[in-house]
């Protein structure tokens, strides 16, 4: 069970929160001049990462707010919470094989 | 030289106290050079290796696995074998895989312990009740056995379950297939071993891949932990993992990775001889020979590599388990394990080729992929021979991301395994 340190709310129980996956992905600017590959990539292609990952979760449960994580995917350990729109903290981004 | 397992080699072997049995397959050094490398040594990296020698001729082979074989998802499964998907080109590659296990033990020689004895999928609700029944007469139509249960019908068949679900999860009917059943996992990977071994292909265990060396967008081998080995054409198959290589190749995949759990409890007599699937609530139920009940769950809802699952889901499992079969509310689990799954956003596999020349992928099982192993291993064989996919899994490409022709067997199927 994971302890997730909501930015608002405080540590709660991973069960009061959804998940939205890898962080950082942003909205095309221009839809219109996107090719077939590029929508592929926007709406199905994920880093997917083993080691840490920047991801998206909502405290539906809670203050339903948005915000990022730096998590890593073996350890589970959390590494750094941080408000969308805001760069990624500034962490190792290790990966493991 | 592999000897023919049979009842005369059992008991000349019994007569020497069992300790003259031949080594199942050799664990040679690998050679700098193969034809092609297998990445992963599950049940469908093996698989594929035994295929490509036995279909193709191709026996200058290795199959190179990070730990033991069939550590990964294979011996982690619940073994749910079926094959009552509901569109067109996933029944016909699992009703594919679902015929060559009817005749696994014989031909491998190897008692793969297939047990076909049926799958029942329930239905909760009116909803459910409807898309059984579509998906009950789409497999009809692909010539698939699957049958309707009235509430009743189930009863008979499964006298210990609670079809009130205790109020919250009401039993409206269910799915039957009956030539669907179990396995035995661990038989499948060594079963497959032993067979590819005969055949000359090299199975090199503890020797993770670290890398790939790729030239002008063209594969040229693999970087081991044994060093560079170099071939003319690499499939991967590592389930879980499957992204990590797919990182190193410098590509990506739809492909999110979650631990998957299951548990076994303590043995007791047989008291289920069937297999209960309930897509609504996440439980699975079979009984093993040994008499544990081997119980699969849902998966966690976040990014995970470590093969363990999340207590919620656990507990949501086991709350449907003790509702359903009222009788196992006092009964111990002894086991739980979880194996990291490799889902794709319209559940269904990938079998394909890479934007790398001559590397071949092999992933997306997600919570299902057992079933399709001596499938998933014989169309994985042809693709790699020919360098293009066999009928059955042509549409079951990475391109389909970018066409849009998903084959969306989420719901569909009934969901997980
Ligand atoms: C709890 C659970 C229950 C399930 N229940 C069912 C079920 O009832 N029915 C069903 O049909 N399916 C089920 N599945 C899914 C099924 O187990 C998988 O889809 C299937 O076994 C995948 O087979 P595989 O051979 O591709 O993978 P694996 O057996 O996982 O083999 C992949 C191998 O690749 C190796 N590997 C990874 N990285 C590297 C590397 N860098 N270098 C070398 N080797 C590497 C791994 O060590 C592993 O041995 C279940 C899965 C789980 C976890
Ligand atoms: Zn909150």
């Amino acid at each position: 069970m994971l302890l997730i340190p909501c930015p608002y709310c405080g540590p709660r129980s991973e069960t009061e929160f959804s998940y939205g996956n890898q962080a950082h992905i942003a909205r095309p600017e221009d839809p219109d001049a996107l090719s077939d590959g590029d929508w592929a990539a926007y709406v199905f292609l994920r880093d997917n990462t083993k080691g840490v990952y920047l991801e998206r979760w909502v405290h539906s449960h809670g203050c339903r707010r948005w915000f990022n994580v730096a998590r890593h995917t073996v350890s589970y350990e959390i590494l750094a919470v941080y408000e969308v729109g805001t760069p990624p903290p500034d962490i190792e981004l290790k990966t493991e094989i | 030289m592999t000897r023919r397992y049979s009842i005369f080699a059992l008991v000349r072997n019994a007569l020497s106290y069992h300790e003259n049995w031949p080594q199942v397959w050799r664990s040679p050094e690998p050679r700098p050079e193969y034809d092609v490398i297998i990445v992963g040594g599950g049940g469908h990296g093996l698989a594929t290796a035994y295929y490509l020698a036995k279909e193709h001729g191709i026996t200058n082979v290795a199959v190179i696995e990070r730990g033991w074989l069939g550590g990964g998802n294979t011996g982690r499964n619940t073994t749910i074998v079926r094959s009552n998907y509901l569109w067109d080109e996933s029944a016909a590659l699992y009703e594919h895989a679902l015929k060559l296990w009817e005749g696994l033990s014989r031909e491998l020689n190897f008692n793969v312990m297939f047990s076909q004895r049926g799958v029942l999928n329930l239905a909760h609700n009116q909803h459910d009740l409807r898309e059984l029944h579509r998906r009950i007469n789409a497999n009809r139509l692909n010539g698939i056995d699957s049958e309707f249960l009235t509430p009743r019908q189930i009863q008979a068949m499964v006298p210990i379950m609670d079809l009130r679900g205790n109020g919250r999860y009401p039993v409206l009917g269910a799915s039957l297939q009956r030539r669907g059943g179990t396995a035995r996992h661990d038989a499948v990977a060594w079963g497959y071993a032993r067979q590819a071994d005969a055949r000359g292909v090299d199975i090199i265990q503890e020797c993770p891949v670290t890398g790939f060396r790729i030239t002008n967008g063209r594969i040229e081998g693999v970087e081991t932990g044994k060093g560079f080995i170099r071939a003319k054409k690499v499939g991967v198959v590592v389930a879980g993992h499957a992204s990590v290589l797919a990182n190193m190749a410098g590509f990506r995949l739809p492909i999110t990775s979650l631990p998957l759990q299951a548990l076994v409890s303590e043995p007791v007599k047989p008291v289920i001889d069937t297999v209960v699937m309930s897509g609504a609530v996440h439980a699975y139920v079979s009984q093993s020979d040994k008499g544990e009940l081997v119980i699969g769950a849902g998966v966690d809802k976040y990014v995970g590599y470590g093969q363990r699952g999340s207590l919620p889901v656990t507990e949501e499992t086991l709350a449907a388990v003790c509702e359903l079969f009222p009788l196992f509310r006092r009964m111990r689990m002894m086991r739980q394990w979880g194996g990291i799954v490799d889902t794709c956003p319209d559940a269904s596999p990938i079998i394909s080729r890479t934007p790398v020349e001559n590397l071949f992928f092999n992933c997306g099982w997600g919570t299902g992929g057992f079933k399709a192993t001596p499938g998933s291993g014989w169309v994985f064989a042809y693709t790699i021979a020919r360098g293009e996919p066999h009928p059955l899994n042509a549409a079951f490409s990475l391109d389909r991301f970018r066409t849009g022709y998903l084959i969306d067997e989420h719901g569909a199927a009934a969901v997980a395994h």
